[in-house]
């Protein structure tokens, strides 16, 4: 248990600490996808806080994805994302991805990003600026340490709860091993 | 997927060299591409038919997020067309400002490709520099259009925004600065050996070829054609501006390489021009909301290469037909014949050799079979071509080439 629980931590840890993301386009305009490899260039330079892009799903922890989902990348954008591996997050990155945008009328699109996989972070914008998508990721962060906090709070209040259960219960058997000797 | 000693490789949609969704089947022999098959329409939204619904105002947004990188070229060609059917002149200064962003987006464009080519062949330092010069340019935009991706300049009649003195200074500063970080890259491109090493011999399209294939831009100038829409059909203020066509003849990713260098040293100059001839006017003229019946094609070039518009309108203020030929699109056709024979290794560079713009490319054609269709031969198109500009009051013919 102590290892599972250590690996945990460890990979706990490393998301927070520096999170991998890939990038998927799913019908943007290339807009917000040039924005977001310029958010990981010199003047914006995410890199400098950890933040690396990868090209393996299996890889990275969050999933970055621009544009409208077209008929023909969906199954696409839902194989990489079930091709990540636990934890994982969403940005949506644009009008586009958040809710269709401009683009929403099209036959060949079925909406944002939200209808297809879960998302975590909304960034509106047209195209969205680099400093809007670095606002995003470190509101993601703070997601994660408070999620983390809550968890830990969670789970000490659990801790307590038994304790104080275990203690409680202890109290009873030792009454009920009184009990008897009192009867005898 | 075994067959004798040929393995074939599927890349894409999503792979780390490709920033768009696109699917190549790459079969191999041993290391080298024996056959390549080209699977777009990953990106394919259906913004022609969307444009049918829609009012020529509301259209030109749209239009102008058919691509992010060449969104000015896009928007450009659209209301040049609208311009043409309603029969509006556009004041000489709009004009001015249209190919002042036009030459600014062509330079981000190159910069940006200049990057991306870079970090294909693992000169990550290379890529840096390019995205950090880059930036520049997208100042200028930002402060021009108000958005560094799709600044929305254009309007239909003329532009949205000015420049004004103040931003004249701006430009020519930052242009000063690019300037001499263009020189350094011409520097590189002729004399670092790695780079010509890596890029000489790859991605072939000769000069026979790249016409066969109907080649446009960069990959065409690259194989010696001087093929240039500003220069062989001057639109806007491109007929008083000089340009001139930067060829090559190394005809691969080292001569499409160089032709881009280059054309970022020439598009400083012409928008030094611009700047320097800038005519005093209004930016705008009004142009009715219902266009009248007709239809027609613009041209214009993208950074890219040739970018057609075709329009089409029933004389309401909604348009019966709207066909996008983005320059990507003439090129993949070649990009085939550029894959094969070469190596495994080469294969993303060579795709990004002819700076691929997927949501551009993919666009839909229904064709319906039994419906009514004129087919040209080459004869009868050169007729129809020539006849087409009889009536504007130009003689090809008489034309030497």
């Amino acid at each position: 248990m102590t290892n599972v629980n250590l690996i945990k931590k460890a990979i706990e840890w490393g998301t927070e600490k520096s999170p991998w993301i890939i990038h998927f386009n799913a019908g943007a305009c290339n807009g917000c996808d040039i924005e977001t490899i310029d958010s990981l260039t010199p003047r914006y330079d995410l890199e400098r806080v950890g933040i690396l892009k990868q090209g393996s799903p299996r890889h990275a922890d969050i999933l970055v994805c621009t544009g409208a989902v077209t008929l023909q990348t969906r199954d696409r954008l839902i194989q990489i994302y079930e091709q990540m591996s636990d934890p994982k997050f969403v940005i949506a990155i644009g009008t586009c991805a958040c809710t269709g945008g401009i683009f929403e009328d099209c036959y060949c699109v079925t909406g944002g990003i939200d209808s297809v996989i879960p998302v975590d972070v909304y960034v509106p914008g047209c195209a969205v600026r680099p400093e809007a998508i670095i606002s995003a990721v470190d509101k993601l962060l703070e997601k994660l340490k408070n999620a983390e906090k809550d968890e830990n709070q969670q789970k000490n209040a659990e801790k307590i709860e038994e304790k104080t259960e275990t203690a409680k219960n202890g109290e009873e058997t030792a009454e009920q091993k009184e009990e008897p000797k009192n009867d005898a | 997927m075994h067959s004798d000693n040929r393995i074939t490789i599927p890349i894409g949609p999503q792979h780390p060299s490709l920033d768009e969704p696109g699917r190549f089947d790459i079969t191999l022999e041993g290391e080298k591409v024996v056959n390549a098959v080209i699977g777009v329409g990953y990106n394919h939204r259906g913004l022609e038919k969307t444009c049918e619904s829609k009012t020529y105002v509301q259209n030109l947004y749209i239009i102008e997020r058919v691509c992010g990188i060449c969104s000015h070229a896009h928007g450009t060609a659209f209301c040049m067309a609208i311009e043409q059917l309603a029969g509006v002149t556009i004041p000489k200064r709009a004009e001015y400002i249209r190919a002042v962003v036009a030459e600014l987006e062509r330079l981000h464009s190159h910069l940006l490709w200049l990057g991306v080519a870079c970090h294909e062949i693992g000169f990550d330092t290379m890529f840096m520099y390019t995205w950090r010069n880059r930036e520049k340019v997208l100042d200028i935009l930002a402060d021009l259009g108000g958005n560094r991706v799709n600044y929305g300049v254009n309007t239909i009649g003329g532009v949205r925004r000015d420049i004004d003195a103040d931003m004249v200074e701006t430009i020519r500063k930052a242009l000063d600065a690019l300037e001499e970080e263009t020189k350094h890259y011409v520097e590189i491109a002729y004399t670092e050996t790695t780079l010509i090493s890596r890029l000489k011999g790859v991605g072939v399209l000769s000069h026979e070829d790249a016409i066969r294939y109907g080649a446009v831009g960069p990959v065409a100038r690259a194989a010696g054609i001087a093929h240039d829409v500003r220069v062989d059909e001057p639109y806007g203020a491109y007929k008083e501006i000089p340009v001139k066509v930067i060829t090559d003849t190394h005809a691969d990713v080292y001569g499409r390489t160089v032709v881009r260098i280059l054309e970022m040293q020439e598009s400083i100059n012409i928008i030094r021009f611009c700047l320097d001839n800038l005519p005093d006017g209004p930016l705008s003229v009004r142009v009715p909301r219902r266009i009248p019946a007709g239809e027609t094609i613009i041209r214009v070039e993208a950074p890219r290469g040739e970018n057609i518009h075709y329009l089409r309108s029933n004389g309401s203020d909604i348009p019966d037909r709207v066909r996008v030929r983005a320059p990507t699109e003439a090129n993949w056709h070649g990009m085939k014949h550029m894959l094969e024979g070469g190596y495994l290794a080469d294969v993303p560079i060579t795709i990004a050799a002819i700076d691929p713009c997927y949501s551009c490319t993919d666009r839909a054609i229904v064709v319906k079979s039994g419906a009514k269709t004129d087919c040209y031969d080459w004869r009868g198109l050169r007729q129809y071509g020539i006849d087409w500009y009889k009536k504007r009051g130009i003689d090809v013919t008489a034309l030497k080439v």
